[in-house]
């Protein structure tokens, strides 16, 4: 492994690196599973590169983890060691120790509303690039991503810089995108990836034309041709290109040739014979999308139930259509709804509406969103005794208010629409279709 | 001044549902400066759609590709899709 390029650290001032004098060094998380929940992303990066081959398990927290649920998750991941300030830095260590092949555990939304644990080794989190970044670039590469770095995206994007040795500037967890974004121009960033709605909010944002990337990197959420036609009109010298890619299965495949969804030429069963056998194969089964690649994470942490099934297959849930010789993303089987890169799963939201008493039942739906990729939307069936006019009207304002109190504000309905009776005569997963 | 005045309106409904206070809505105001964040302008999108029937930003057109980033691109975003309703004036640039 590397060391640590020193521009990872360069990306800020030295102030919270410096300040903490009290943190342990590295030498006392040997062995241990510790959850590294520094607010700071580059004190972070920091920590993680430090203690990767040291600790046993490295546990990635979000800054959007309050403090309040950090001892669950520390419980279920029996964490023995906490980095809640910046490392101090261990002047003779000048490389990454091997003792331990690191189990770096991502956290990723989940039905309860509890994240889920993914286990991660650097093996399956730089599969994708490994190879590609021995060879040196053709011109300088300054990576930048919107997403924190903490997360899945913004990771990859981390330990491509680290391995390839190329600067990074890391937004931090209370850098707005035009702020990041007039920093990434001066630090003259020329790879930059984040999700759709980082772009859309980046595009209206006057910073925009601070940056001159090569790269332009969507992932995370469905891209759709009108954000795609936008960063190729703002930044014509750059390769625009779409990822697909979830904390589970990994990087599916990137496709850059600005149209929204991928060519089906990229499902294995349609590779023309003889064609180099890529290291990730796609399929569609039953609708929904299938990755087989090393880039997978190795389990759920919790029960260690495997990603992927006994062939190495993991189904992504996410539906597909094939209109001609072009595959289409039509949501989530499950009803996921991806507001901006956040998940919402509608079960939560529903459990919250249902607290009303006027309400009898409600079905909480994905409706489309040209800003977010998807905003919640609510259908609710209130008891008889509700009259439809003001008696409405004012559930609606109790049921907002609800939700405000038990959800974060992706998740409250954007929309709610009160209706006669659900569609029972599509159930289950088809209903949750939008 | 339909367009207008719906953009307006829209916009200060949902800072008063966020319990928000908004600066002065001038045409000169960078939307990103004014508080709102991703998820409230996709409210106001998608309640805009519901009210005006368009949404300028799931087709922003081959020639006029480019995003709003102040209030008064965000109205003439609208105006422009809504069938070029520019006509009232009123704008400083």
């Amino acid at each position: 492994m590397n060391e640590l390029p020193a521009d990872v650290l360069r990306n800020r001032d030295t102030r919270t690196s410096a300040a903490r004098g009290h943190a342990d060094s590295t030498a006392a998380f040997a062995g241990r599973s510790v959850l590294v929940a520094v607010h700071d992303a580059t004190a972070a990066a920091a920590a993680l590169f430090a203690l990767n081959g040291i600790a046993r398990r490295l546990v990635v927290c979000t800054p959007d983890i309050i403090p309040e649920a950090r001892g669950e998750i520390a419980r279920r991941a029996g964490v023995d060691a906490v980095v809640d300030a910046p490392l101090r830095s261990d002047g003779h260590r000048r490389h990454c120790s091997t003792d331990w092949l690191t189990e770096w555990v991502l956290l990723t939304s989940g039905t309860s509303g509890a994240p889920k644990l993914v286990v991660h080794t650097i093996a399956t989190l730089t599969a994708a690039f490994a190879s590609s970044v021995l060879a040196p670039p053709a011109r300088p590469i300054v990576w930048g991503t919107f997403y924190d770095i903490r997360r899945y995206g913004g990771l990859q994007i981390l330990l491509r810089a680290w391995l390839s040795g190329a600067p990074i500037v890391i937004r931090e967890p209370d850098e707005s995108i035009g702020d990041y974004l007039a920093r990434a121009g001066a630090s003259r960033v020329t790879h930059l990836s984040g999700t759709p709605s980082h772009w859309r909010r980046a595009l209206m944002s006057p910073d925009a034309r601070s940056i001159a990337p090569r790269y332009v990197r969507l992932s995370g959420e469905v891209a759709d041709q009108a954000v795609l036609t936008a960063l190729k009109a703002r930044y014509p010298e750059a390769r625009v290109a779409h990822a697909f890619a979830s904390t589970e299965a990994g990087l599916g495949f990137e496709v850059d040739d600005g149209l929204e969804g991928f060519p089906a030429s990229l499902l294995t069963s349609n590779a023309s014979p003889g064609s180099r056998q890529a290291d990730v194969e796609i399929a569609v089964v039953d609708g929904s999308l299938r990755l087989r690649s090393p880039r997978t994470a190795l389990c759920y942490l919790d029960d260690n139930t495997p990603i992927a099934d006994a062939v190495g297959w993991v189904d992504t849930g996410d539906m597909i259509e094939r209109r001609g010789d072009r595959c289409h993303f039509l949501g989530r089987r499950s009803g996921l709804i991806n507001v901006g890169g956040l998940k919402v799963y509608p079960e939560e939201v529903e459990a919250a509406i249902n607290r009303h008493p006027a309400v009898r039942a409600s079905l909480v739906r994905s409706t489309r969103s040209s800003i977010t990729g998807s905003l919640v939307a609510a259908d609710v069936v209130l008891q008889p005794h509700v009259d439809g006019g003001g008696g409405a009207a004012a559930c609606r304002r109790e049921i907002v208010d609800l939700c405000r109190r038990a959800l974060p504000p992706h998740k409250i309905p954007a929309t709610i629409r009160f209706v006669a009776a659900l569609d029972v005569s599509a159930t289950g997963k088809v209903a949750r279709r939008a | 001044m339909a367009v207008r005045a719906d953009v307006i309106a829209q916009i200060r409904q949902v800072a008063e549902d966020n319990g928000q206070q908004l600066p002065p809505l001038t045409d000169e105001l960078v939307l990103l400066d004014s508080g709102l964040d991703s998820l409230s302008i996709a409210i106001i999108v998608a309640r805009l759609e519901e009210r005006l029937g368009i949404d300028p930003f799931s087709d922003p057109g081959a020639d006029e590709a480019a995003y709003p980033v102040t209030l008064g691109d965000f109205i003439r975003f609208y105006e422009r899709a809504a069938g070029g309703r520019v006509a009232e004036s009123g704008y400083t640039h």
